[in-house]
């Protein structure tokens, strides 16, 4: 870790105390899991601090870790263009509740993102504008990324046109 | 004139059909329905090097009521299969259909949940052509074939269709 991200991690320790459950570190990207809770602060404070901000979301995406006690997962990536730097928030959740806050409130560009994870994992985002399935029919009923949806799909569950 | 020029006084017998057929088949305009890779190579197709317009099929129209072959080009997802059938219904008779690439014609190699594994389960289709993607030459010799098929089907009874050809 150099001393930019030390120091990133410091602060966040210092101002988010128990939200922060995790620190881990792979090849030279640092990676914050966080509680649900605490993501639209964590966000925004990341975006508006003074030391080094990260104005740009770059993505936001679901993981299914399907035998995980805390099944799925929000990954978010950040980037700093004026510290070249990057950080990654993660998010755990459980199967029974897998909802976590929007942070399209702090980037805009976030919506997309995650109308596209709620699309593919059925994570939903409270507090989201319009979310809706970005990919699958509206009236689609299943999550193709989760891992117990088959990779041929559910027979019949995608209508087609009559041949005719 | 030109046909003038070569009869002189005289006449020409022929059937309908063949009449008919012959002025179909070297006018077809066809319906791009580009819809990934496979397009570029049917772009490539119109370009003055391989130059489509051999075979009287320049003319590429983005009004399905205008054209007479929906080339269908590139991989359909089952949200889109809709939309292309929806454009070949507004298709006015007699039209046709080439499934260019593996895509169209298999689902190729997009074995999954959203990929129609052949635009068949959704449409006739007359000519399945192989590659991924066809080159322009192979996608020529489904626009010959069809030619063919044009040439020798009955005027009333266009839709008497033979088995779909497949060209690899
Ligand atoms: S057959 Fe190959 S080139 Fe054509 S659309 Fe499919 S993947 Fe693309």
């Amino acid at each position: 870790m150099n001393d930019l991200q030390q120091s990133l991690v410091d602060s966040l320790r210092e101002r988010f105390g128990d939200s922060v459950e995790e620190v881990r570190e792979f090849r030279d990207d640092v990676i914050v899991v966080v509680t649900r809770q605490a993501v639209v602060d964590v966000a925004t404070w990341l975006r508006d601090n003074e030391h080094c901000p990260f104005p740009l979301c770059e993505d936001v995406f679901g993981i299914d870790a399907w035998t995980r006690k805390q099944r799925f997962e929000v990954n978010y990536h950040f980037f700093s263009l004026q510290c070249k730097q990057r950080i990654h928030l993660k998010v755990r959740l459980e199967e029974s509740d897998p909802a976590v806050p929007s942070i399209t409130g702090v980037y805009p560009g976030a919506n997309w993102y995650e109308r596209e994870t709620f699309d593919m994992y059925g994570i939903t985002f409270p507090g989201h504008p319009d979310l809706r399935r970005a990919y699958m029919p509206e009236d689609f009923e299943y999550y193709p990324l989760r891992k117990d949806f088959p990779l041929m799909g559910i027979p019949g569950s995608l209508p087609l046109p009559k041949r005719g | 004139m030109g046909l003038e020029s070569a009869l002189g006084e005289g006449y020409l017998t022929t059937q309908l059909d063949a009449l008919v057929g012959w002025a179909r088949k070297n006018s077809l305009w066809p319906m791009p329905m580009g819809l990934s890779c496979c397009a570029i190579e049917l772009m490539s197709a119109g370009d003055p090097r391989h130059d489509i317009s051999r075979f009287g099929m320049e003319v590429m129209r983005f009004s399905p009521r205008q054209s007479d072959v929906m080339i269908v080009a590139g991989t359909v997802t089952y949200k889109m299969a809709h939309v292309v059938r929806k454009i070949y219904d507004q298709m006015a008779e007699p039209r046709w259909v080439i499934a260019m690439g593996a895509c169209a014609s298999s689902g190729g190699m997009f074995r999954s949940y959203s990929v129609v594994q052949g635009i068949d389960q959704f449409m006739p289709v007359d000519v399945f052509t192989a590659g991924c993607p066809p080159r322009p030459e192979n996608l020529f010799h489904a626009l010959i074939e069809l030619q063919k098929k044009v040439q020798n089907s009955s005027v009333l009874d266009y839709r008497d269709r033979k088995e779909p050809m497949f060209i690899s």
